[in-house]
C-alpha cells in the first residue's frame, strides 16, 4: 500500500519524504562513545553517584539535567578524571572510553585529557594573547612550527565561531574579550588539540542571552566532529541543544532518553515533576 | 505518563493552567447547549429558539479566540514542558473542534428556521431526533472525559462515532427514498440532509476532541487510526 502510494506520488511529482520530519533518534542506532557500567562514587563515606549505567552516544549532544547537588557535575568530571585531584574520592564500576577503562593505571591522564576536553562555567582564558591561548595545547605537545600553529589557530577559532570577531587582534590579550567571546575562545582552545569528547559544564550560565545563543549554535555545529556532554541548569537550553537527555536526582540516574521524547512525554514521575517545575 | 496532578512551584502558572482547563469546560458546556437547543428548535419548529442559537454562535467564537490567546500567552511566557505542554497544545486543538461544533449547531438552527416555515412531516423528524440524541450524548461524554482526563471514556467516544456514522448512512438512504417517492418533499428533505450531515460532523469533532484528550493524558498520538489500532496504541505502548 505504502509503496504504491509512493509510486503514485512520485508520478505526480510529489515528494512526501521531504515533507516528513527525519526519523526520530533512537539509542539502538547509535554507536557508543563512553560506556558507564555499575558506576559508584564516594566522597569519603558519602555516596555521590549511585549505580549508574549509561551509554553516551558518539557525535551526539548528551545533556545532564537535575537539581543542584544531584551529582551531574561530579559525574561529568569523572570523564576526564578531574576527580583525581580531590582527596578522599573512591570509585567503583566501569567507565569505558572507546571500550577502554578510563580509570586503569595504564591510562596516561594527560593523554586522556587531550582526548576529553573540558569547558567550565566561568570562562578561564590564560593571561596571554588570543593566539597563544589557542596554540597553548599544541605548544605543550611540542609543536612550535609557526605555519602549523597559524593554521590550527585559524581553524579552531573558526570552529568556535570567533574568528571573524578576533582575526585582526590575535596578538592582543584574551582578557580584553567579552565574557561570551572568552567562552568561545576557551572552546577554541579545547578543540585545537582535536579531542574526541567535549565536556561542557554550564558553558553558558554566566553569559548574556545573545552569547548563549551563539554558544548553543556552536554546540550544534561541533557535534558533527565531537561527542559532546553538557551539564546545564537551564532546561530549555538542554531541550534546545541536546539530542539525548539524562535526568539525575540525588546521585541516581532517573531517566535517560531522546530529548524530544523526554521533554514531551517523560516516562518517570520524578522527571516530569522536575521539568515542569513541580519539583519542590 | 498521566497528566500531572501535583502542584507547581509557581502558583501563578498553576492557576493559569487551571483557568484554561475550566474555560474549555465552560466553552464545552456552551456548545453542548447550542447543539441541544438547535435540535429542539428543529424538532419543535421553534423559530425563536433557532434564532437564539444562531446569534449564540458569536459567544462561542469569542471564547475560542480568547482561550486561544491565553494558550499562546502561556507558551510565550511559561515555556511549558511535558504534561503541561501537552495540556496547552491539546486545548488549542480542542477549542478548534468545539468551535466547529458550534458552527454546525448554528447550521442546524438555520435549517430549523427553514423547516419551521414548511409543512411538518408525519413522523416529525423522528430519525433526526434519534441521531441528535446520540450525538449529543457523545458530545456530553467527550466533555466528561475531558473534565476527568479519562482515557477509557475518550476511547468509548471513538467507538460511538462509528455507530453514529452508520446511523447517518441509513438516514441518508431513507431520505433519498422520500425524495424519489414524492418529489414535492425535496426542498424539505434537503434541509434534513444538511442537518443530518451537521450532526454527523459533530460526531467527528467529538471524536477528534477525544483523541486530543488521549494525547494530553497519555502523550500518545492516536489520530487517523482505527478504533482497534487506537486501543492497541494506548494499551500496548506501541
Amino acid at each position: 500500500m505504502e509503496a504504491v502510494n509512493q509510486q503514485k506520488n512520485a508520478a505526480r511529482g510529489i515528494d512526501i519524504e521531504s515533507m516528513n520530519r527525519g526519523p526520530k533518534l533512537n539509542m539502538a542506532d547509535e554507536t557508543a562513545c563512553i560506556e558507564i557500567k555499575n558506576f559508584n562514587l564516594f566522597y569519603g563515606d558519602a555516596q555521590a553517584l549511585k549505580d549508574i549505567n549509561l551509554t553516551i552516544p558518539r557525535h551526539r549532544v548528551t545533556a545532564f539535567i537535575g537539581p543542584s547537588g544531584c551529582g551531574k557535575s561530579t559525574f561529568l568530571r569523572c570523564f576526564n578524571r578531574m576527580n583525581d585531584l580531590i582527596d578522599n574520592v573512591n570509585i567503583q564500576g566501569q567507565l569505558l572510553l572507546d571500550g577502554e577503562e578510563l580509570n586503569s593505571p595504564a591510562v596516561n591522564v594527560s593523554d586522556l585529557r587531550r582526548k576529553v576536553g573540558m569547558v567550565f562555567q566561568k570562562p578561564n582564558p590564560f593571561p596571554k594573547t588570543i593566539y597563544e591561548n589557542v596554540a597553548y595545547g599544541l605548544r605543550l605537545q611540542g609543536v612550535n612550527d609557526r605555519q602549523t600553529l597559524d593554521k590550527v589557530v585559524e581553524k579552531s577559532l573558526k570552529g568556535a565561531a570567533l574568528w571573524d570577531e578576533v582575526k585582526d587582534r590575535l596578538q592582543s590579550s584574551a582578557m580584553g574579550l567579552s565574557g561570551g567571546q572568552q567562552q568561545r575562545l576557551v572552546i577554541a582552545r579545547a578543540i585545537a588539540i582535536e579531542p574526541e569528547v567535549l565536556l561542557l559544564d554550564e558553558p553558558a550560565s554566566a553569559l548574556d542571552p545573545l552569547s548563549t545563543l551563539k554558544i548553543e549554535e556552536l554546540i550544534y555545529e561541533l557535534k558533527e566532529k565531537y561527542t559532546i556532554v553538557i551539564v546545564t541548569h537551564n532546561m530549555q537550553q538542554a531541550a534546545r541543544v541536546s539530542d539525548y537527555t539524562a535526568f539525575m536526582y540525588m546521585g541516581e540516574l532517573i531517566e535517560f532518553g531522546a530529548t524530544d521524547e523526554l521533554f514531551t512525554n517523560p516516562g518517570k514521575k520524578q522527571t516530569e515533576d522536575y521539568i515542569t517545575g513541580r519539583y519542590g | 505518563m498521566a497528566t500531572n496532578q501535583s502542584q507547581h512551584i509557581s502558583q501563578q502558572f498553576e492557576k493559569e493552567l487551571q483557568d484554561i482547563r475550566s474555560r474549555v469546560l465552560a466553552m464545552g458546556g456552551m456548545v453542548e447547549k447550542q447543539v441541544s437547543e438547535a435540535m429542539e428548535a428543529l424538532i419543535t419548529g421553534d423559530a425563536d429558539l433557532a434564532r437564539q442559537v444562531i446569534s449564540g454562535d458569536e459567544d462561542v467564537n469569542k471564547l475560542d479566540v480568547s482561550i486561544d490567546e491565553e494558550c499562546i500567552q502561556i507558551i510565550a511566557l511559561r515555556q511549558p514542558t511535558a504534561s503541561d505542554l501537552r495540556l496547552v497544545t491539546g486545548i488549542l486543538k480542542t477549542i478548534t473542534d468545539l468551535e466547529r461544533i458550534g458552527d454546525e449547531a448554528a447550521r442546524i438552527a438555520r435549517m430549523a428556521l427553514n423547516l419551521a416555515e414548511k409543512d411538518r412531516p408525519k413522523k416529525n423528524y423522528r430519525e433526526l431526533h434519534a441521531l441528535g440524541q446520540h450525538v449529543s450524548g457523545m458530545l456530553h461524554n467527550t466533555l466528561d472525559a475531558f473534565a476527568r482526563f479519562d482515557v477509557d471514556a475518550a476511547l468509548q467516544v471513538a467507538h460511538e462515532d462509528r455507530q453514529v456514522d452508520a446511523e447517518y448512512e441509513s438516514i441518508m438512504r431513507q431520505l433519498m427514498t422520500y425524495m424519489m417517492e414524492d418529489p414535492r418533499t425535496i426542498s424539505r428533505v434537503i434541509d434534513m440532509m444538511w442537518s443530518a450531515r451537521s450532526l454527523e460532523r459533530i460526531g467527528d469533532h467529538s471524536r477528534n476532541v477525544s483523541e486530543h484528550i488521549i494525547y494530553l493524558v497519555e502523550g500518545k498520538d492516536v489520530r487517523h487510526l482505527s478504533v482497534e489500532k487506537m486501543e492497541k496504541v494506548i494499551k500496548g505502548g506501541e
